[in-house]
């Protein structure tokens, strides 16, 4: 992992000592609710549903197992609601038949951070300060700004990297923390970065996508794309450049955003992405772009070319950590245990193909930690399970964990003769579903249940697509899948790019939710990144289960054998899933009043 | 940086060749700036930030010298970040207390980018990047 330096540490530091200035001020009435909004919202606190809602970054998904302890601190310690508080949450979700909702919970997200829902305001302040003890912090986790740089969980040990982008994600970190011209954009603007074959980074879904890459006399640069999001009108990236060499990707991104700032439009938010921009101008955005990298490196002297030092320097962090006390063991022996053991216990068997990766180095293997199971929403953890955790990646992982895109924990340096002792313990915790890249191992958004943004609640629905579906028989018969829930336009359970989409939307004050198929995050089993498309009227959230599997059960019965549920719609097209979703609605009530 | 209460302020009178308003949406580097000795730059609402490019550019592309001026919805958090994409003076939305402003100059000693005052980021000033 990168190694905070003093100065990395202090800005931190720093960083919570404003914000505790600015929420005073608030506090004192010397800085009005709008003044003080797109400030706390740039140290990631929001005001949802109910309560306030704190986005704790995790640049790259990189966590330390210290960092772990203090989220499980601030969800023991923080993440209450006042009695009031959580009654009225309680009450208002109740009507709409919500039972439960979480708390002393953190939540990982598909950008890799970590979420709060319950931290009273006033408290806000402490937390920051609690985590900036562990050089965690909220920096640039909402706002127009740019966010937190994200990339492939595996990036440093996927045997099909090309380039390990985690040191150029980190210089990125710097040159976007605090950056001075770029703190009010026209809106939020989201860089990822992939070093692999496969694209596990959905990069062409970002405003900026970079891929690493090598060109033909061995030199490294990145191939840019530029214009990607969701939302109300998704847009995959142009390639705005074939090959950049990596030193100029400061000066770059400069010249991207700031031809964004000036000409970004500012008078409606739905239009205000830099995508928007990318496809209303075409090439005379290229263009502009073009010209002004021209001149910040002609005219200003390119001052934030990457010196080679400076590489070497964040690049000597990235190194593959000492295992204490494991002696290196033959790759033969290695193999002929694990098959021992996974003969003997076909639960190991399965996790081993599902939640264990190939690693560059044949001594380890990456795993990952499934936070999809029933009983808890996608991707959260409560305080115990936090703990819990961090003893995991301590024991197994070096004290090092990755924050997953798909809403779970990975464990990047396990060696593989601790892998059915690793299994056994997470088992014991519940973290060994053996279900990565399957249908329960779903993308969701908090959704109504928290988010003031959200049409419709995720959460239910997930819960009841996670019960049907408990027979991994079933699910491995099913295959590799994703499944992707939003509570809302706003697309933050990524519905655009699921093979399944699930779209909460409004109708007459209703939950109501579309239903799309065949997208694509840009990755090798997905296919080019790609919309969705919607294959009908929305359903209601009692149909949505039904829908799901009358789309399931149409594609085992028309697959050729080995035909992943992706490549099948591609084949057939939507109009058999149109029908099954179809014949899959529940009859109107009126209808059954009269029948 | 100069911090101006509203009414230390005049903006530029019609005519005057040598304090000059800039809009908006204007292209910085196309505007005339022989004996220009004040460019005002607007922010219409603080969460606009066209203004902290033009600045940058009058600064740091143009290498203009005089006072570039932060007119409109100036609020004290965003005096660090003018000041660092080149305006050197800033008149205070009304209401906003003055005395809050000092301490957000002292709060960060040093920051990651290179900007129109220090043109070098961290890892150029700081050798040792500590």
């Amino acid at each position: 992992m990168y190694q905070y330096t003093a100065f990395d540490r202090q800005f931190v530091h720093q960083r919570a000592a404003q914000f505790r200035d600015q929420l005073t001020r608030w506090q004192k009435g010397k800085l009005s609710e709008d003044d003080f909004r797109p400030l706390r919202l740039q140290n990631g606190w929001y005001v949802q549903r109910y309560a306030p809602m704190l986005r704790v970054a995790v640049p790259y998904g990189e966590i330390a197992s210290r960092q772990l302890r203090v989220l499980a601190q601030v969800a023991r310690d923080y993440d209450e609601p006042e009695a009031a508080v959580f009654k009225a949450a309680m009450d208002g979700q109740g009507l709409l038949g919500t039972t439960f909702l979480p708390k002393n919970c953190a939540h990982f997200t598909t950008r890799t951070n970590v979420q709060f829902n319950w931290i009273p305001l006033s408290k806000s302040a402490d937390v920051m300060d609690l985590l900036a003890s562990v050089d965690l912090h909220g920096i640039q986790t909402s706002g127009n700004c740019i966010r937190n740089t994200t990339t492939d969980a595996l990036a440093g040990v996927a045997v099909d990297e090309i380039v390990d982008p985690r040191p150029y994600a980190e210089i990125l970190r710097q040159w976007t923390t605090l950056h001075p011209e770029f703190a009010f954009l026209p809106r939020k603007f989201k860089i990822a970065i992939s070093g692999s074959k496969d694209d596990r980074a959905a990069t062409g879904w970002h405003d900026v996508g970079l891929h690493l890459l090598k060109n033909d006399q061995g030199e490294i640069g990145f191939k840019v794309f530029v214009g990607g999001g969701m939302g109300r009108t998704p847009v995959i990236g142009t390639v705005i450049r074939e090959f950049l060499p990596w030193n100029q990707i400061m000066n770059y991104i400069e010249a991207i955003v700031r031809v964004y700032n000036e000409h970004g439009r500012r008078d409606n938010k739905y239009k205000a992405r830099i995508k928007i921009l990318v496809k209303s101008e075409g090439q005379q955005y290229i263009d502009d772009v073009e010209e002004e990298y021209r001149q910040i490196v002609e005219i200003d002297g390119g001052p934030h070319t990457v010196p080679q030092a400076e590489l070497d320097r964040v690049a000597a962090c990235f190194v593959r950590p000492q295992l204490a006390d494991i002696a290196d063991v033959a790759p033969a022996a290695l193999d002929a245990s694990l098959k021992a053991q996974a003969a003997e216990h076909v639960g190991f068997d399965r996790w081993l193909q599902r939640n264990v990766h190939a690693h560059q180095d044949v001594q380890l293997r990456a795993v990952t930690l499934s936070f999809k199971r029933p009983g808890q929403s996608p991707g959260d953890a409560t305080s115990e399970q936090l703990v819990a955790l961090a003893d995991l990646v301590d024991k197994y992982s070096a004290g090092e964990a990755r924050v997953t895109h798909d809403q779970n924990v990975l464990l990047p340096w396990v060696h593989a003769s601790r892998l059915f002792a690793l299994w056994q313990e997470a088992k014991a915790l519940g973290l060994a579903s053996a279900n990565v890249q399957l249908l329960t191992d779903m993308i969701a958004c908090p959704g109504g249940d928290f988010c003031a943004l959200a049409n419709a609640r995720s959460l239910p629905i997930a819960e009841a697509i996670t019960q049907r579906y408990q027979d991994l028989d079933e699910l491995d018969d099913i295959g590799e899948i994703d499944l992707h829930i939003s509570g809302c336009i706003n697309s933050c359970g990524h519905h655009h790019s699921g093979h399944i989409g699930i779209l909460g939307v409004d109708k007459d004050g209703k939950e109501w939710y579309q239903v799309t198929l065949g997208g694509s995050d840009g990755s090798a089993l997905s296919g080019p990144a790609v919309a969705g498309k919607v294959i009908g009227p929305s359903f209601s959230a009692s149909e949505v289960p039904d829908v799901i599997e009358a789309v399931l059960t149409t594609y085992r019965s028309l697959r050729d054998s080995g035909e992943t549920f992706q490549a099948a719609v591609r084949r057939v097209g939507l109009d058999p899933f149109k029908e099954a979703a179809k014949s899959a609605r529940h009859p109107a009530r009126e209808e059954l009043a009269t029948a | 940086m100069k911090i101006l209460a509203s009414q230390d302020h005049q903006p530029p009178a019609e005519g005057d060749t040598r304090a000059v308003a800039l809009a908006n949406d204007a292209d910085a580097l196309a505007l005339p700036l022989d004996g220009v000795e004040r460019v005002d730059l607007h922010f219409p609402s603080f969460t606009d930030g066209r203004a902290f490019s033009q600045a940058f550019l009058l600064r740091r592309r143009r290498g203009y010298q005089g006072d570039i001026r932060a007119t409109g919805d100036v609020l004290i958090d965003q005096l660090v970040q003018m000041q660092r994409t080149g305006f050197s003076s800033a008149v205070l939305r009304d209401g906003v207390d003055p005395a809050d402003a000092q301490r957000q100059f002292d709060r960060f000693p040093a920051f990651y980018q290179g900007d129109a005052v220090n043109p070098q980021p961290h890892f150029v000033n700081d050798k040792a990047a500590v």
